[in-house]
């Protein structure tokens, strides 16, 4: 039988891959679940408590994206709105060639990765260099990161090593802290020489019109101090009603993340440099792209727009942990992947349908979840959806389950076959010729069939008082 | 070598051609995305309330003791790997530890610090940043807006911060603070925000783990983050 295509993948995944993957997921779960139940009485608490604020911006996002839009407009921002990938690339676009800019740097965001931005501005005459660590030996490389939070989980320090060499920064050395010394050095310059800093954003604050920031590096400040014009690309439904709640999400997403209690860096920026300032962009925009996101929030799973992106769903899941990122085809792996890429995906949602069933539904996600999303429930709807529209992808590896349909769906034929399975408990087991069974045969011992037994007391069970 | 995504980009939506005779006006594109946000919300038949929800609940469970804020702060910043400096004294002399004699200094503080680096000898402190020369400069020190105790953090911003490059380009980033610009926790601090385009929360020294999860510290920021007590 053909496998779903995320079994092929694993199947043929490097050992040392996997191990990488395995590991660094291992460890980053771990550390969160220590620093959250240590720090706290109850997190989750805490976790359903974020949940249902999000849940409120998701729902409520006609009105709080135009305020969102008219606080940043009041700090001095530029606010732009992207339905579509291509629309949100003209838009970074457009913004550089206003400026005659030729040279970007920029801070790790999902939300570009979705619009292939740095292809894009690659093809069209702008360097576009990718600063944090991970992003920057993913780009070195024409590779794609595999993790949310740590894009090169599933590379070790050779292979790192092998790539700094080939790009000329320096002799091949392994050691960790060569290699970021190294990076250190180089991207120094870039930040200096860019005419544009460019960013995602964790949060938007609705009442105030600030974007918050959570990174550790040091990259995304440099972006903002090094350059003259800041553009910022951010999913709609990245807002937060009221400032306050910040004291919150930040607690949650850097313990759900990477087990830090704050990143080193939160930002909070809301508007170009101040006029006593020297360093710093004097222009500052922010693109609000949909990219996919107002399909699922027409959708049944609409609840997936609640997630911060802290990577806590990939790191506990199994399937994850075994088939690494790669194997989800998509900007998004894993459990939330396995959900979202689908939803953004548009019309092509049948290609990418067989994601929803890279699960075991073991409920591990949901429970880790710093916005509780209801992973296994939504990919149980996908699954649906995708039988619904009859994906070729999601049928792949599935059983042939017409014979158990036709039993499960004639009360006649069901009733029947009860009553024959009766005979299983005169005639000796060894003669039961089905393989699979046989092998299940050898080391356990069936209970003694008892088919129609539930059915008979049913229909002779005493009414109940209530139902009279 | 090209990047070559390994999977397709999202297609273009085409907006529905107008059912008029005569061509609609071009809607914005502001009013396109908005107008989708509507009409997929429009059948939901009631909307997800928002909770309030109390400060107590997010506050750190850590016994914090009969201790004042900068003892807390100080132990919260050393769990980061920071370096909480009581005196310029301690200051003048890590830096000679560290062999770091070259450095910036915002000049609104100078003169406050002034005294102990010179009575030490052997420094070079220039009270004017050039960003033609960042490497030079082997620490600078900026003036903090705020310190957060519980967790360790200094807060920096752009009106308090004489220069944004000057506190984040050298090894060793040295933050005054002052006893009383000490907030106890994070909802304190996120209460307090000041109205500043660039507000920076610093919790220990630069870092990544991108590489096979093992921490280093200095990535593109300072490697040593100081927060120096000055009254």
């Amino acid at each position: 039988m053909a496998l779903q295509q995320i079994d092929q993948f694993s199947a043929k995944l490097r050992p040392e891959t996997r191990a990488s993957v395995y590991d660094g997921s291992k460890k980053g779960h771990e550390k969160r679940t220590s620093v959250l139940f240590d720090h706290y009485p109850d997190p989750d608490h805490l976790r359903r408590l974020a949940g249902n604020i999000k849940q409120h911006v998701v729902e409520n996002l006609d009105t709080l994206l135009p305020a969102a839009a008219a606080a940043l407009e009041r700090n001095g921002v530029k606010v732009h709105w992207a339905s579509t990938a291509e629309e949100a690339n003209a838009a970074v676009l457009a913004i550089m060639r206003a400026r005659n800019a030729t040279k970007m740097v920029k801070a790790k965001t999902m939300v570009s990765e979705e619009t292939h931005l740095a292809d894009y501005l690659g093809k069209n005459g702008v360097e576009c260099v990718e600063t944090d660590l991970g992003e920057f030996i993913i780009q070195i490389d024409g590779d794609h990161p595999s993790h949310i939070v740590k894009p090169i989980i599933h590379k070790n320090r050779r292979d790192i090593a092998t790539s700094f060499e080939k790009n000329g920064l320096g002799a091949y050395n392994d050691d960790p802290q060569t290699i970021t010394r190294r990076a250190r050095a180089h991207l120094r310059k870039k930040y200096l020489e860019a005419d544009v800093g460019l960013t995602g954003a964790n949060f938007v604050t609705t009442d105030t019109g600030r974007l918050v920031l959570v990174t550790n590096e040091g990259n995304s400040r440099f972006c903002l101090a090094a350059t003259p014009c800041h553009i910022a690309m951010v999913g709609i439904e990245k807002l937060l009603p009221r400032e306050t709640d910040l004291g919150l999400y930040l607690n949650l997403l850097a313990r759900s993340g990477t087990g830090q209690q704050l990143t080193v860096y939160t930002e909070f920026i809301s508007g170009p440099r101040s006029a006593t300032q020297p360093d710093g962009p004097e222009e500052m925009h922010v693109i609000f792209v949909d990219n996919g996101r107002t399909d699922a929030l027409a959708s049944d799973c609409r609840e997936i727009l609640r997630c911060i992106r802290c990577g806590a769903c990939l790191n506990v899941c199994p399937v994850y942990r075994q088939a690494s990122g790669h194997a989800y085809r998509s900007v998004y792996p894993g459990p939330v992947g396995a959900v979202l890429s689908p939803l953004l995906a548009g019309e092509r949602f049948p290609e990418l349908a067989d994601l929803p069933k890279a699960s075991s539904l073991c409920g591990a996600c949901n429970e880790v979840c710093p916005v509780n999303i209801p992973i296994p429930d939504l990919l149980l709807r996908l699954r649906n959806r995708g039988k619904q529209e009859g994906s070729k992808a999601a049928a792949a590896g599935t059983p042939p389950m017409g014979a158990w349909s036709l039993l499960a769906s004639q009360p006649f034929v069901w009733k029947t076959s009860l009553l024959a399975g009766n005979s299983l408990n005169y005639i000796p087991k060894s003669l039961i010729p089905v393989p699979p069974m046989q092998t299940w045969l050898r080391d356990r011992t069936l209970p003694a069939w008892r088919g129609g037994a539930f059915r008979k007391w049913l229909a002779n069970r005493p009414t109940p008082p209530a139902a009279k | 070598m090209a990047r070559q995504p390994p999977y397709p980009a999202r297609r273009q939506i085409t907006p529905p051609a107008p059912s008029f005779l005569l061509p609609a006006p071009m809607p914005s594109p502001r009013d396109t995305l908005l107008a989708r946000v509507t009409s997929a919300l429009a059948p939901l038949p009631k909307r997800a309330p928002l909770p309030n929800w109390d400060n107590e609940l997010v506050i750190m469970r850590q016994a914090r003791g009969p201790v004042d804020a900068w003892t807390f702060f100080a132990e919260r910043l050393k769990a980061v790997n920071g370096t909480p400096l009581a005196s310029t004294t301690d200051l003048v002399a890590t830096l000679t530890q560290g062999g770091w004699k070259h450095g910036y200094c915002d000049p609104a503080l100078w003169d406050e610090l002034r005294p102990a680096f010179d009575a030490a000898g052997g420094f070079n402190v220039e009270t004017t940043f050039d960003r033609a020369r960042i490497d030079d400069y082997q620490f600078c020190i900026t003036a903090a807006t705020a310190g957060i105790a519980e967790t360790g953090t200094l807060v920096l911003s752009d009106l308090d911060t004489s220069r944004r490059l000057a506190a984040l380009s050298p090894w060793v980033h040295v933050a005054v603070l002052r006893r009383a610009q000490i907030h106890i926790d994070v909802p304190a601090a996120i209460a307090a925000l000041p109205q500043d385009p660039n507000v920076i929360w610093c919790t220990g020294p630069s870092k990544t783990a991108d590489v096979e999860g093992i921490l280093i510290e200095g990535v593109h920021g300072p490697g040593i983050q100081i927060a120096l007590l000055l009254g």
